[in-house]
């Protein structure tokens, strides 16, 4: 019997559910060692060795790397556990997130001070705007 | 007796945090946001509550996911600001009040609510940035706090009715205590906002404000609303609402024992935006 996930439908979102928690894991336990600064040093100096000492995809190590939030998402990231990579970047949370969304910095700032992303048209995969 | 005098209602985005201890507040981005907070900062002069059950999520800082509480009760005697990755905030260690708090815990797990006990946890800017934004920025915190964490980070998160009943035997724990304390109870998070995906920056201003009326005048009502509302209407963050029902939940009104009329409303306070999140703030006094 399958399991109730009403939410799959909700346009550029994923929850992180279970499943997703089982498979990110390993990446999103990386992504807390760097609430430790001798950890983010580490990381820093050498990323792919600091990488490799975790039990993480090929993928994953590949989407960290290249800071591609939406893909370390699908592959089980959590945008609270993948904060701390922007941290140990020096980026602030509304940079992550806009990063997340295709639009520049700035468009996103905009874009919030107006008042944020409408829902209309954004409720439903394929909806029509 | 303890009794319950109000609950207080607000986000808890952690870029007021920054906002306040950078000395932003008077910046013109910010300056709207903290004079929604001016009334509170007074009213609690004149309540001067004795403790503060304060409800909010850890967001990644305490817990890993090595462990995954759904409901965790603080019952340690003091709990530190914690380093989120960018220095621990410059403001006070929180003072819990461990007898009360074990006290809670005892009633609400006999009454079928199977809580965490946590005697060691930082505290993050969900229980951190709502003690600032109420009480200001001050050398101690005016009175003990119990850290109340609820899993709002992994799905599938507790249920707003859940929520709802856990507040009214939170209450009932509460009012059962000898100590004749002043006890505030507040719900944190939210309101709309959306940190992830191609989606990220969702606000929803209508959906915000009709949940503000029904958390006021229809709790019951409100608590019947299921995630999917939360997540498609006010984004996957917006979910943190659901905590909102706790504190609305141990309100004298929606409960039968000592059952009070509706709730005074004091301070109603909504502004967009905060980064990347819309703040709401709530103010209701028992009677």
């Amino acid at each position: 019997m399958s399991l109730d996930k009403p939410y799959t439908d909700v346009p550029g979102t994923t929850i992180f559910d279970a499943d997703m928690s089982r498979m990110g894991y390993h990446l999103n336990q990386f992504c807390m060692s760097l609430m430790k600064a001798e950890n983010r040093a580490r990381f820093k100096a050498n990323e792919r060795a600091y990488l490799d000492e975790w039990p993480m995809t090929e993928e994953q190590k590949q989407a960290v790397l290249d800071r591609d939030l939406n893909r370390c998402i699908s592959l089980g990231g959590n945008i609270y556990f993948l904060a701390k990579i922007g941290a140990t970047d020096g980026k602030s949370f509304q940079q992550m997130a806009g990063s997340m969304t295709g639009m520049t910095e700035e468009q996103y700032r905009d874009m919030m001070v107006k008042g944020g992303r409408s829902v209309e048209g954004n409720r439903y995969t394929g909806e029509k705007k | 007796m303890a009794r319950i005098s109000a609950s207080v209602f607000t986000s808890h985005v952690p870029a007021i945090g920054a906002a306040l201890d950078l000395g932003k507040t008077g910046e013109d981005y910010w300056k709207p946001v903290f004079a929604g907070y001016d009334f509170a900062k007074q009213w609690e002069k004149e309540q001067k509550p004795d403790v503060v059950f304060l409800v909010f999520n850890d967001h990644a800082t305490a817990f890993s996911l090595d462990m995954i509480p759904t409901f965790a009760i603080g019952t340690a005697a003091e709990y530190q600001p914690a380093d989120e990755g960018w220095g621990p905030r410059p403001v006070p260690k929180v003072i819990g009040h461990p007898k009360l708090a074990a006290h809670i815990a005892q009633s609400v797990i006999q009454d079928d609510f199977d809580l965490t006990i946590v005697n060691k946890m930082d505290v993050d800017h969900g229980l951190t940035v709502p003690l600032s934004l109420v009480f200001g920025q001050v050398d101690a915190w005016p009175c003990p706090v119990i850290p109340f964490a609820v899993n709002v980070v992994q799905y599938p998160v507790p249920s707003g009715r859940r929520c709802f009943m856990l507040g009214k035997a939170i209450r009932k724990a509460i009012e059962s205590y000898d100590e004749p304390l002043n006890v505030q109870i507040w719900g944190t998070g939210g309101m709309s906002h959306q940190l992830q995906g191609p989606r990220a920056g969702l606000i929803n201003r209508e959906w915000d404000n009709a949940f503000l009326d029904k958390l006021i005048n229809d709790p019951e009502g409100l608590s019947k609303v299921p995630h999917i509302d939360y997540v498609r209407e006010a984004g996957s963050e917006g979910i943190e609402l659901v905590m909102w029902l706790i504190a609305r939940g141990a309100m004298s009104d929606v409960n039968e024992t000592k059952k009070g009329n509706a709730p005074t409303v004091r301070h109603r306070f909504y502004h967009v935006p905060a980064s990347n999140t819309a703040v709401g703030h709530v103010i209701l006094e028992n009677n």
